[in-house]
């Protein structure tokens, strides 16, 4: 069945903000969750230098034996990419819905500093009900 | 003179008809606003109390001018002289044109004869907030508090109105209830009107 396996969330520099997973498989503790996530802001950034393509925007898809990662790039630099089982439908839609739960709960909140690690109640709680609906609808399927 | 089209234009802009202004506001233009209002405040204080002080006072600026605004609008000049009659316009009227519906409910205090509450299940300000721990009680519904106020102390009843969050059981978030504490002479006044 299709799973995500967990969720980061990158600031501008690199820096992680956000890390949620999500039980199955793939769980770090903290000191590997920073390391993915340096690692990534760093190939991200490779990959836009390397591509043949003018005006490529970085890596939005890798496909790895056990496991896809799914990228999402904000204009500003804030990266949203999740590590899911091979296969997983609609990650990038997901993405997208979890980048205007970050715009809503996180950046209107006047206690939130800009790329500080996100501790916002509303924004957790929002997450965890998007994810759950769609787990409860990729299963039903 | 050939007329100047289909606008009548007004020598004095004192002059012009209030219209009935913009019915929607973009939500997101205001919450970015009200977060700004909290993190500049936050600046110049220093401690809890006085920020929700001063988010009751800049609350305090918008509830008298609304007080204006909706008894030329909606009342026609004529403001309420009862109790009652002042806590539905300020549940339902007032409520209606700052946040798009009515409150949620209006209960009267059970201890205490002067207490009133205006519950909601999430204020519209507070949509988007999420209070740290650390920061206990702080509650920014403050400004709502304050606009509250603004409206009873410039229709004649002098109040203490303060936000507050009531846990809920079954719940995660808790509800909001604005207290209203009425001033002794408003219920003197009140009980001589019978």
């Amino acid at each position: 069945m299709a799973a995500i396996y967990s969720l980061y969330i990158i600031n501008k520099s690199g820096g992680l903000i956000f890390y949620k997973d999500y039980g199955s498989k793939g769980r770090m503790d903290t000191n590997d969750s920073l390391r993915v996530a340096s690692l990534w802001h760093s190939m991200h950034a490779i990959s836009q230098q390397l591509s043949p393509i003018n005006g490529c925007s970085g890596i939005e898809l890798l496909e790895a034996d056990t496991f896809d990662l799914h990228c999402f790039q904000s204009l500003t630099g804030t990266k949203f990419f999740v590590v899911c089982e091979t296969g997983t439908q609609h990650m990038e839609a997901l993405l997208k819905v979890i980048y205007e739960l970050y715009t809503d709960y996180v950046l209107k909140n006047p206690f939130y500093e800009m790329e500080m690690p996100i501790r916002c109640e509303l924004f957790d709680i929002n997450l965890t009900q998007v994810v759950q609906k769609d787990r409860v609808a990729l299963l039903g399927r | 003179m050939i007329g100047t089209g289909k606008i009548k234009q007004y020598a004095n802009v004192l002059d012009k008809p209030l219209g009935k202004g913009k019915q929607e506001v973009s939500l997101s233009a205001f919450a970015f606003l009200f977060s700004e209002l909290v993190q500049y405040n936050q600046t110049q204080v220093d401690n809890i109390s006085e920020l929700e002080t001063r988010l009751e006072d800049a609350g305090y600026a918008v509830g008298a001018r609304v007080l204006e605004l909706l008894c030329h609008r909606d009342k026609g000049n004529r403001r309420e002289t009862r109790l009652l009659g002042i806590l539905s316009f300020v549940h339902s009227t007032v409520w209606k044109v700052l946040f798009g519906k009515v409150a949620d409910s209006l209960e009267k205090g059970t201890e205490h004869e002067d207490e009133y509450m205006i519950s909601e299940k999430e204020l519209l300000v507070n949509r988007f907030i999420s209070i740290p721990k650390d920061m206990g009680t702080f509650h920014c519904g403050a400004f709502v508090a304050g606009i509250v106020k603004g409206v009873l102390e410039n229709v004649g009843f002098p109040a203490v109105v303060t936000a507050h969050f009531v846990p809920v059981e079954g719940q995660q978030r808790p509800r909001t209830t604005i207290l209203i504490k009425f001033a002794e002479e408003v219920l003197r006044r009140e009980a001589r009107l019978g």
